[in-house]
């Protein structure tokens, strides 16, 4: 008796050791993207959503192009059809097109799209034509690990709109075999009299890029360049332009505005902070690579990540392509803060405050909301929080071309990376980067006011013409802050500050 | 049969042409004269502040409109001028006639926006095949999408290359339709070929080529295939044409009614200045 009592204590034990793993399985055998983690439960896990049946539903999608966004969009498409029975029309669209593929039905009063993807900017203009996320998303386990700066970027006054499926932000990444590398190290010193090392400021940043550019630095029998970034117009550059500036124009001792003055509202983009960047990008344009200038995201991600730069800065993709296990430089790369700069503008003395000064850039990130006119929200809202899931979150952020990056305490651990296979130093020093992100003090917010869309769009093509040589910084920058005075005037200045001033209180740290 | 019910039958085309041209045209100059945009979607009333806009504060649809009219004009004259010559050619009787006329229409078969991809992968300045052979032959590469100068002529190439076939069809079409006894009486003066082209063909292709010609400069006017997928109207503006400046404004930055004004701005440009293009292409041409 006592034999066949422990023996059902055993098994039972066992199942209940086991049955995590078992069930893991069961899920990780038929969807091979979430094998290393097999299913994790929670109300939005692929067991809860194979209790759901949406048999003879359609749910319509617009997302980015694959593979940035867009590939995660349509392989969660086919999970969730597998799971519940739902058809799943996913349609890809370019990045520059994402805001009026979703304005111009949204303005006529039809939903063509249950869900629509976009940028975390355009909240402003899209937040009255979208449904507020229901309490009982909210509410759940995997959306109460989100980061409250994330939480932040996805709401407007408390309401969350958009359903938190990414978390961005710039910084920079750069080749650890070169930078830590004694044999360069010791070359550069020489031939420079300067130190290698991470770059401290812009300034070093560039002159680091410049000395290891148009030359064969790997031995590849290629030859490498110095930096690679987002430089082409309508693809996403202004956000590069504003990580380049903030090191320079967000002065901690003036409060009140990066991009206006909240108080007279007027523009600071032509400040000489700010032309001081403009002048260091147009620098920049002889450290690319050949057609640098017409870099856009996935040239950055695949010119980086393929090995062909020193250095880079922008969204966390091109860090996590280079260290997948196919890549030519995996464990080959370091992260760390933007560079700062060695003085900042000053607009309340009107001269530059001398000193180290680093301002990280919490650029906008993929979002995503269910229309408001849709007819299929309850099963809208499953797919997001399905696609968002503890299981596919952590299979995702692991893709750099899925364009998924960290934005749940939990990704901030080491150890997520290390069991992917990052170096443990690596994995150290991109949670120690994001995290000193999180905590800054002198942080600069996307701008997200009615008409983002014009004024980056004004600023954007100045910046270019600038980059072409059609226009000097301060001219270019002239031009542009003149037509952010026009917008101002269209949109109304009153408009603008209200939403504004949510921006700067938060770069103020007063929410 | 009542006289009147004659206009009974007219109705039909009519109303497709209140559908299909009058409606939109009028939508448009109405849409123009408010104020749509992305934070006020409503068709409100604002006079004629965007037009006044578009005349004294917008020098980058001008400066477009002249970059326009440039590439236009460029490339018709280049796909007139070689698709004239490869007409002429397989208009003889040489080997493989069919074979060369089918071969030439090619480019202009393949869809646009698929080849200009192709296009832009061959000019990728470092990792594209056309800088790649170049430095084969000691050239330094050539910045085909990164230089404002170079890049307009990138554009011109990709254009070029697509839509000379067209030029060629039509001029060949005219060719095999003119009348034999001008060129035997041609030979039998004992004209050179040279003196046969430029005083029996030319004049006897004329209005085909005015025709030709106006066709095309229309299609060019609205470039913007190219140049999206190609230098996305840069670096900075350098490639931006008014039908990309227009979608910039209306498609990207969601100001719709000035994107309307410009619409129609640049619908009345075209139609005065290809009028006038059209009247001097016949007083220069055709010789009475």
């Amino acid at each position: 008796m006592k034999t066949i009592k422990t023996c059902v204590t055993a098994l039972i034990s066992a199942l209940l050791v086991f049955s995590p793993v078992a069930y893991a399985d069961k899920w990780s055998d038929q969807f091979p993207h979430i094998k290393a983690t097999g299913d994790i439960p929670g109300e939005c896990s692929y067991e809860s959503m194979s209790k759901k049946n949406y048999k003879g539903k359609t749910l319509k999608i617009n997302t980015h192009a694959v593979p940035v966004m867009g590939e995660p969009t349509a392989l969660h498409a086919e999970q969730f059809a597998k799971l519940t029975g739902a058809k799943v029309d996913v349609t890809h669209t370019p990045a520059g097109d994402l805001y009026a593929k979703a304005m111009v039905p949204f303005q006529a009063g039809q939903a063509p799209y249950d869900i629509v993807f976009g940028f975390s900017n355009f909240i402003n203009d899209w937040k009255r034509y979208l449904e507020p996320v229901p309490k009982k998303y909210v509410e759940m386990k995997q959306m109460q690990d989100v980061t409250p700066s994330h939480i932040g970027i996805a709401s407007w006054d408390g309401v969350m709109y958009q359903f938190p499926v990414d978390g961005d932000r710039h910084y920079l990444k750069y080749r650890k075999d070169v930078i830590d590398n004694p044999k360069y190290q010791k070359k550069y010193k020489a031939d420079t009299g300067k130190e290698l090392r991470v770059p401290q400021t812009w300034k070093e940043y560039g002159e680091m890029a410049a000395y290891f550019n148009g030359w064969d630095w790997d031995g590849d029998g290629e030859k490498e360049y110095g930096s690679a970034e987002v430089m082409k117009k309508d693809d996403l550059m202004y956000a590069a332009f504003y990580s380049r500036s903030a090191a320079y124009s967000k002065n901690p001792k003036t409060p009140g505005g990066f991009f206006f003055d909240l108080k007279t509202m007027k523009p600071l983009i032509n400040n000489p902070g700010f032309v001081e960047a403009l002048t260091d990008w147009v620098a920049a344009t002889k450290y690319v690579p050949p057609g640098g200038i017409n870099f856009g995201l996935g040239d950055e991600i695949g010119s980086f990540g393929g090995g062909q730069t020193l250095f880079s800065f922008s969204w966390d993709d091109a860090f996590v392509a280079a260290m997948q296990p196919d890549s030519p430089i995996n464990n080959k790369v370091g992260a760390a803060q933007l560079p700062g700069a060695m003085k900042v503008w000053n607009r309340t003395t009107n001269s530059w405050d001398e000193g180290f000064n680093q301002a990280p850039f919490f650029v906008w990130g993929w979002a995503v909301g269910v229309a408001k006119k849709s007819k299929e929200k309850e099963m809208a809202f499953d797919y997001l929080c399905f696609f968002a899931n503890e299981a596919n979150h952590q299979a995702d952020i692991g893709i750099g071309r899925f364009g998924v990056n960290p934005f749940r305490n939990d990704d901030f651990k080491a150890d997520v990376w290390t069991q992917i296979g990052w170096d443990k130093d690596i994995a150290q020093s991109y949670v120690d980067t994001l995290a000193q992100m999180e905590e800054s003090k002198n942080r600069v917010f996307p701008l997200r006011v009615p008409g983002t869309f014009e004024f980056n769009a004004a600023l954007a093509t100045a910046a270019a013409k600038a980059l072409a040589g059609q226009l000097s910084p301060q001219a270019a920058l002239d031009e542009a802050a003149k037509q952010w005075e026009d917008i101002l005037n269209r949109v109304g200045k009153d408009n603008v500050r209200a939403a504004y001033s949510v921006g700067v209180a938060m770069e103020d740290n007063k929410l | 049969m009542n006289f009147k019910h004659k206009y009974v039958f007219l109705f039909p085309g009519l109303f497709v042409l209140i559908g299909i041209l009058i409606f939109p045209i009028i939508f448009t100059i109405r849409l123009s004269l408010s104020g749509w945009n992305s934070y006020t979607p409503e068709m409100n009333f604002i006079g004629i502040t965007n037009y006044i806009r578009l005349f004294t504060d917008d020098p980058r649809f001008w400066e477009s409109f002249f970059r326009l009219s440039f590439l236009s004009v460029t490339t018709v004259i280049l796909q007139y001028i070689i698709g004239f010559a490869l007409a002429l050619i397989v208009w003889r009787e040489i080997k493989f006639k069919r074979f060369f006329r089918v071969i030439f229409l090619i480019p202009m078969m393949t869809t646009p926006v698929i080849m200009t991809v192709i296009w832009r992968t061959f000019f990728h300045e470092s990792l594209g095949p056309v800088n790649d052979l170049l430095g084969n032959l000691g050239v330094k590469p050539i910045l085909w999408l990164s230089d404002p100068v170079i890049a307009k002529f990138t554009v011109i190439i990709v254009e070029v290359w697509q839509w000379t076939p067209f030029m060629f069809l039509l001029l060949l079409a005219g060719l095999l339709s003119l009348p034999k006894e001008p060129f035997l009486a041609a030979a039998i003066d004992g004209a050179s070929p040279f003196r046969k082209f430029v005083y029996v063909t030319f004049p006897l292709m004329a209005p085909i080529s005015i025709g030709a010609i106006i066709i095309r400069l229309i299609e060019a006017s609205k470039i913007m295939d190219t140049v999206f997928v190609l230098t996305s109207g840069g670096p900075g503006t350098a490639t931006e044409t008014s039908s990309f400046y227009i979608y910039i404004k209306g498609l990207r930055e969601f100001q719709m009614g000035y994107a309307a004004t410009l619409s129609f701005t640049y619908l009345v440009i075209m139609i005065i200045s290809l009028t006038i293009i059209a009247k001097v292409l016949t007083k220069l041409m055709i010789k009475e």
